[in-house]
């Protein structure tokens, strides 16, 4: 093969960016498509932590050496998606000694750095742990944004050549002689950036080679090529706290359990989780007694749990797979490990392979062995570089700078956009023109939203994923018309109130499971300027038209200035 | 020894206030406590009575025509339309607000480009009708994110209001910071304070009007953000008016809103006036009951417990926004009194899954008996000295109606009004 090769890239999430960037990077053409937004699938739902690998040093020594390496490489490549917060594996007293002593050298044979810290130095770091912790091993745990990670993954992708085509569902797959040759992809509107009211299409993308990497979704694309590839879809719920209650990532040292992590994220801790097998990755019930649970076991190790004010919850799904031959009935026994499923060995089937399994820490190594894969194929000799070069937004760059003087920025405003906008900080922010708050839970500026849209088309939910705008305490009551507005220099009314309407509904969604205390009272002052002021369930745009002459109009609209006058209509208590 | 008084109100929004000033003027003495900013400050400063119905009909032209369909549990029906008119008189007898020449709503445009549907508007907000013909331009401010001119005039035509609709974005005269609060906008305006433009100091009213006479077409109304002044907002007005030449008038915004914070300035004075005495910023934590009757209630100042005993006691503490309800994972709860709420036994059951359905916990709060008394689950009074007002009332839901500031003056009136009567 002269030309270069054409690979088309089914997923936008960590594993399928990854991959698309890696195989960019090594120069190949390269397609990815993505049935949402990026990280519309698992990779937005995880509790963002970056793995030491201690969580799997007892029970899966492989996927936590994996995670050790590749937490040393994401702090290097992606620093401005990375907090290094360091992690404890806590031992309550009821908490079985012979598995902390496990833990323990599990973690050293991994390679993972752990130590062994009393009660009282773990109460120093975290004050908010139960008094009666006994001790906890202290490993190099972090936190990540996956949001982040990935939109700077697709933008290095973009820069070598990759196009990314996001709200392009795969409809089937093109199949001619056994061999996988392309994708028939429905656009929801139109190529490229998503824009409201912009009429979608279907089209066909050749390819010579494709990757299925959607993780649990990965079955749907192998029924349309007649493989059969059995992905374990497992549940778990997250609930997001609306302030940090711990610095440090919490983790309960014993063998398996839900509720047993709490991850400091941006402004928010989250805590996790569950694993409970699911038939569909996009239909199963999420219910109260889950994010209940998550309460009322974390609380064992960070007591002001119990009365912490939570601002949504949400469920992911993993993307578990396990050879057919193994069998095991509890998901939590199903390998953290990731299978490159080649279906010309395994199914005849030519042109595509699937990545199932693996986790977001090690979606990095899992594109570097696929893109080896792929490149074997067409027999290019290309050397994988996506563990040295950083990403954008991770170039060499000191965080320490006069956000002041620099950008015009108040401290903490200034502070939160450099850190979520690494080197790019001065090409964002450096603006003439007055940068002001749009959310102020989250301190995001004019300035970062007019980037974002520049990234999203009129997509509002695609801005917050690249901002934070309306994820903080508020959810959205403050800025959600405020983003609109900022979409409308761009966009025409019409669609800015399309994205309005659906930012609205998605903040909306998530804080169903956060409906009590603080945050009913938060939602009940949300849905009152909504609907009050702002009258947006009545938006006279939307529905019947309004007889305007039915109302008044003053009691002569010109009589207070001395302009003409202007009939009152209905201007008498016995009506119009 | 305690601090008496005939009534005491606990809470200092609409309906406290209202009933503060009923009382008062029936000759009680009476005193009102209140702790947070309250809900006012939040509110677009519009009075409304009713826009919609509960089934969504609407707007509704004429709201004393509309109340008599509503269910037997609202509290238009509990206190009667024709006392809802009777408090109403009470409000325009005490402000200057406008719309009392008609029963008929007026549709006032807001910040973010829509309608509202209110009874009664500030004069700063009168020159805005929307069913008024005249072109209207609006202007925005450059780093104000609460308003941006040129996409609520869109959003107004798209509504489509009888007149031309433009708007204009302008940078407010001065050095002020991009996140500048909105008071410090409305006292420059206050002080007609100087402002360097291009090297030359000049009023901030001058220096506002040419910069609009710069944009501005022919255009006989000029639309602002609701920052014009904070105490002299009318001379503010008139000021612009003369400079630019045209109507001017003020857009109802949120939070926080000067044209809310105006009006609770005013009433507090009216109260004032009435001879009524009052203390905020303390919340009230416990009390004292003899049967049914409750003798005391205890604020808290400082860390110290403050005993005021009273005759009468009117419960205007707000609804879940003005956390008069609060609420857990397992139940929803008034947490003064612990008078009875209503609610579903499984949180789930307390919203919709619409960010704009009919949710339950919009209409928290508690049910009273004809003279706005609290009932307890089993329908017998909770107190027999304890009336309430406002939005710790249920059964209805004054977003979706438009219906927050009508039931508050109403109940808050009645609530005053049979407390007085009944003090000793």
């Amino acid at each position: 093969m002269g030309q270069t090769p054409h690979i088309a890239v089914i997923g936008g999430g960590s594993t399928g960016i990854g991959i698309a960037r890696d195989l960019a990077m090594r120069g190949l053409d390269v397609t990815l498509v993505e049935q949402g937004n990026l990280t519309h699938g698992t990779t937005g739902r995880m509790h963002g932590l970056l793995h030491s690998g201690g969580r799997y040093a007892v029970s899966d020594q492989a996927s936590a050496t994996e995670c050790i390496e590749e937490n040393r490489v994401l702090r290097d490549i992606a620093s401005h998606c990375v907090e290094m917060t360091g992690g404890l594996f806590v031992k309550r007293p009821e908490d079985d000694e012979e598995y902390f002593q496990k833990k323990l050298e599990g973690c050293k044979e991994c390679g993972i750095p752990a130590e062994v810290i009393s009660g009282e130095e773990a109460r120093a770091m975290e004050p908010h742990l139960a008094k009666d912790v006994d001790k906890a091993i202290s490993v190099p745990d972090g936190a990540i944004d996956p949001f982040r990670l990935v939109v700077a993954n697709a933008a290095s992708a973009e820069e070598h050549g990759a196009r990314i085509e996001t709200h392009s569902k795969v409809t089937d797959l093109i199949i001619e002689n056994d061999e996988v040759v392309g994708l028939e992809v429905e656009h929801a509107s139109g190529e490229g950036k998503r824009i409201h009211g912009k009429e979608g299409g279907t089209e066909e993308i050749r390819a010579d080679y494709v990757v299925n990497a959607t993780g649990a979704w990965a079955g749907r694309i192998g029924d349309m090529a007649g493989v059969d590839i059995a992905v374990r879809p497992s549940k778990g719920v997250m609930t997001i706290m609306n302030i940090r209650q711990v610095d440090t990532v919490i983790n309960r040292c014993r063998p398996k359990g839900d509720a047993d992590i709490v991850v400091p994220h941006e402004t928010t801790a989250i805590l996790g989780t569950t694993d409970e097998e699911v038939e569909d990755p996009e239909d199963y019930p999420e219910e109260g007694w889950e994010v209940d649970m998550m309460i009322d076991t974390l609380k064992e190790l960070v007591p002001m749990l119990e009365e912490a004010r939570t601002i949504r919850s949400f469920w992911g799904v993993r993307p578990l797979y396990e050879p057919p031959d193994v069998g095991s009935d509890d998901p939590t026994d199903i390998t953290r490990d990731y299978f490159l499923l080649d279906h010309d060995e395994r199914d005849d089937l030519q042109g595509m392979t699937s990545i199932v399994g693996g986790k977001f820490t090690t979606y990095r190594m899992m594109g570097e062995e696929i893109s080896d894969h792929v490149c074997a194929k067409f027999g290019i000799d290309a050397e994988c570089r996506t563990a040295d070069e950083p990403l954008p937004g991770s170039e060499d760059f000191s965080v320490l700078r006069d956000y002041m003087d620099e950008f015009g920025l108040r401290s903490p405003i200034g502070r939160r956009s450099v850190e979520r906008l690494g080197s790019r900080a001065d090409d964002v922010l450096k603006t003439s023109d007055p940068n002001p708050t749009v959310c102020h839970c989250e301190g995001v500026t004019r300035a970062e939203v007019q980037d974002a849209i520049e990234q999203s088309g009129s997509d509002l939910n695609a801005v917050r994923i690249r901002t934070r705008a309306s994820m903080g305490n508020c959810q959205g009551g403050f800025c959600c018309s405020r983003l609109a507005s900022e979409l409308h220099g761009e966009y025409d009314e019409t669609i800015a109130r399309e994205a309005w309407d659906e930012l609205l509904q998605e903040r909306w969604k998530g804080q169903r499971h956060a409906l009590w205390g603080e945050q009913l009272s938060q939602a009940a002052l949300n849905y009152a300027l909504h609907s009050t002021t702002q009258n947006r369930d009545n938006d006279p745009a939307d529905g019947e038209p309004v007889d305007f002459a039915a109302f008044d109009s003053g009691v002569s609209a010109g009589e207070a200035s001395g302009t003409a006058d202007v009939a009152a209509d209905g201007g008498t208590r016995n009506g119009n | 020894m305690a601090i008496n008084s005939d009534v005491l109100v606990i809470g200092g929004g609409l309906a406290g206030l209202t009933s503060a000033l009923k009382a008062a003027r029936e000759g009680a003495d009476v005193r009102l406590v209140s702790y947070k900013q309250s809900s006012l400050r939040h509110a677009s400063g519009l009075v409304d009575l009713l826009g919609y119905t509960p089934d969504g009909e609407g707007p509704v032209t004429d709201p004393y025509a509309a109340m008599g369909d509503l269910h037997d549990a609202h509290p238009y029906q509990t206190v009667g339309v024709e006392t809802v008119r009777e408090a109403m008189d009470l409000f325009d007898d005490v402000t200057d607000y406008r719309g009392d020449h008609t029963d008929t709503n007026a549709l006032v445009p807001t910040h973010g480009g829509t309608v509202k549907p209110t009874a009664r508007y500030p004069t700063g907000a009168a020159a805005g009708l929307a069913s008024d013909d005249r072109d209207v331009l609006l202007v925005g401010l450059e780093s104000m994110v609460d308003f941006d001119a040129p996409h609520a005039a869109a959003h107004l035509e798209a509504a489509g209001v009888p007149f031309d609709v433009r708007g204009e974005t302008i940078r407010f005269p001065g050095d002020l910071q991009a996140d500048a609060k909105i008071t410090r906008y409305a006292k420059l305006l206050d002080t007609n304070g100087e402002v360097a433009v291009r090297g030359r100091k000049k009023g901030a009213r001058d220096a506002l009007a040419e910069r609009v006479n710069t944009v501005r077409e022919k255009e006989e109304r000029v639309g602002f953000p609701a920052i014009l002044g904070d105490d002299h907002t009318d001379a503010v007005r008139a000021a612009l008016e003369e400079k630019i030449g045209a109507d001017v008038f003020e857009v109802p915004m949120g939070p926080p809103s000067l044209p809310g914070l105006r009006l609770e300035d005013r009433l507090f004075e009216a109260l004032d006036e009435a001879g009524a005495s009052f203390e905020t910023g303390n919340p009230v934590v416990d009390f004292d009951a003899d049967g049914d009757r409750i003798e005391t209630v205890y604020i808290e100042k400082n860390g110290a417990r403050i005993p005021n005993s009273a005759d009468q006691y009117v419960l205007a503490t707000g609804g879940l926004v003005g956390k008069g309800i609060e609420s857990d994972r397992e139940s929803v709860h008034e947490p003064i009194f612990d008078c009875h709420i209503e609610h579903g036994e499984d949180r789930y059951e307390w919203f919709d899954g619409d960010a704009f359905g009919d949710h339950p916990f919009a209409s928290f709060g508690v049910e009273t008996d004809e003279t706005l008394r609290p009932l307890t689950a089993s329908d017998s009074v909770e107190f027999e000295n304890l009336r309430a007002a406002g939005s710790v009332l249920g059964g209805y839901d004054f977003a979706a109606e438009k219906s927050g500031s009508g039931v508050s003056i109403a109940t808050g009136y009645v609530a005053g009004e049979n407390a007085a009567a009944e003090a000793r």
